[in-house]
């Protein structure tokens, strides 16, 4: 994390290899991002999996399971109606990996030596992917949809002829847009929080150094990196709902048009 | 900023491992248990909202009891005051009736008594006619030395009597009102 006595709060985001693997000119090596991914995949099979005991009277851990599917499948009938059915094994999933991706991000395992928890969420090359994967979702079901008509999104309900030419093209940027405000949203608020952590953590050390005064900084830094991390885990949980959520309002759009 | 640094570098392991991952949670998670748990939800809310519907239709067959109870009470509480009510009328119908018979025997030996002292009364006074007739007889003998006949002397009592006799009914009558 540092060379030199010199802290790089950008460090933590860096991708290591941990196996090689090469599929012809692709390198698809086995990296920390991989490996994180995968936990989460892991961690959220055996959360539902657990909670999938099927019981009329649920116990604690199959409540919390049917609390979360309930909950995305409240989001997805009030925003899409009946028809958003088919898409909420595609919205949970979202949800349920980005989620688990925040909250795995903030394990304190650093104190671990060799050990530190790397955030997936906070490399746009996912969420750009995540983003694009919606994104291409709202297009074909809307054109599957609607063929055509499809394009009447870009012209709101009761928009004056006059007003189409300068209308529609507003529309179409600001419809075109949507998938790097969702993905860059998730990335830019999981490095931001991470960034500040880091920054006022080596405050904490560089504190120590520094005499009388620097340890009132520490003091100072510790209080505001507490603050900062339960922050963090409202984040956390309020991007994946936030990932959520407008990949429902799009996918809507798409199959209700306005 | 490594993620800028590193993405040509990282992209396609990066997006190799994502479609792993996320497929694993889309088709094993999303596809394969979510629909095992929402079956498990909607089974629970129609069973809820069956038992619901199977206590209202028991709570308002309990109220169809309760009122077809209370209206069995209402109808035996009416018809114990009616049978009340007549054993009283009857009761005192029976009175009335044993009173009545019991006055009439009443009467009747009243009047039985009464029918006795006239006979008794009627016989006193012709006897007494009888006597009266005999001592006339006797008084105007003595006084004139005239022989009266007998006839003519109950004649002339009769007559006296028939006299004197109005009065008497009266106070006769008004004897027998005070004896009612």
């Amino acid at each position: 994390m540092s060379a030199q006595g010199k802290i790089d709060p950008m460090h933590q985001f860096t991708i290591e290899q941990i196996a090689p693997l090469h599929v012809g000119p692709y390198d698809i090596s086995f990296t920390n991002s991989a490996a994180w991914m995968l936990l989460a995949a892991f961690l959220i099979c055996v959360f539902v999996g657990l909670g999938l005991k099927r019981e009329l009277i649920p116990g604690r851990w199959q409540a919390a399971v049917e609390g979360f599917t309930g909950f995305i499948d409240d989001l997805v009938q009030v925003n899409i109606g009946p028809e958003g059915a088919k898409f909420v094994p595609y919205i949970f999933s979202l949800f349920m990996f980005i989620l688990f991706a925040n909250l795995l991000g903030l394990l304190p395992l650093a104190i671990i030596p060799g050990l530190h928890a790397f955030t997936t969420t906070s490399q746009f090359s996912l969420t750009g992917v995540l983003a694009v994967v919606s994104f291409s979702m709202v297009i074909i079901v809307g054109f599957w949809r609607h063929r055509l008509r499809f394009f009447s999104l870009f012209v709101p309900h009761g928009t004056p002829l006059p007003m189409i030419p300068l209308i529609a093209p507003i529309e179409f940027i600001s419809f075109m847009v949507r998938p790097f405000s969702l993905g860059l949203r998730l990335f830019v608020a999981m490095i931001a929080g991470h960034i500040l952590m880091e920054v006022f953590g080596s405050f904490i050390v560089n504190g120590l150094n520094g005499g009388a005064m620097g340890f009132g900084v520490s003091v100072l830094s510790f209080a505001f990196v507490a603050f900062v991390f339960a922050l963090e885990l409202l984040m956390a949980v309020i991007q994946a709902y936030v990932f959520a959520l407008l990949t429902t309002l799009y996918l809507s759009d798409a199959i209700n048009l306005h | 900023m490594p993620q800028i640094a590193q993405l040509s570098m990282v992209f396609a392991s990066q997006l190799f491992w994502l479609v792993i991952s996320f497929g694993l949670i889309f088709f094993f998670v999303g596809r394969g248990m979510l629909p095992k748990v929402r079956s498990t939800i909607s089974a629970r809310t129609e069973k809820i909202a069956d038992d619901l519907e199977k206590a209202k239709a028991a709570q308002a067959d309990a109220e169809k009891t309760e009122a077809a109870w209370r209206e069995r009470m209402d109808r035996t509480k009416v018809e114990a005051t009616n049978i009340a009510q007549e054993a009283k009328r009857e009761s005192a119908r029976e009175t009335e009736a044993r009173v009545k018979v019991a006055l009439d025997e009443i009467d009747a030996k009243v009047e039985h008594a009464r029918l006795r002292i006239r006979t008794a009364v009627d016989a006193a006074r012709t006897e007494l006619e009888a006597v009266a007739v005999e001592v006339a007889q006797e008084m105007v003998g003595q006084l004139t030395g005239l022989r009266i006949d007998r006839k003519d002397a109950a004649r002339a009592l009769a007559a006296e009597l028939e006299e004197s006799r109005a009065p008497a009914a009266v106070g006769r009558r008004r004897t027998s009102v005070e004896a009612r």
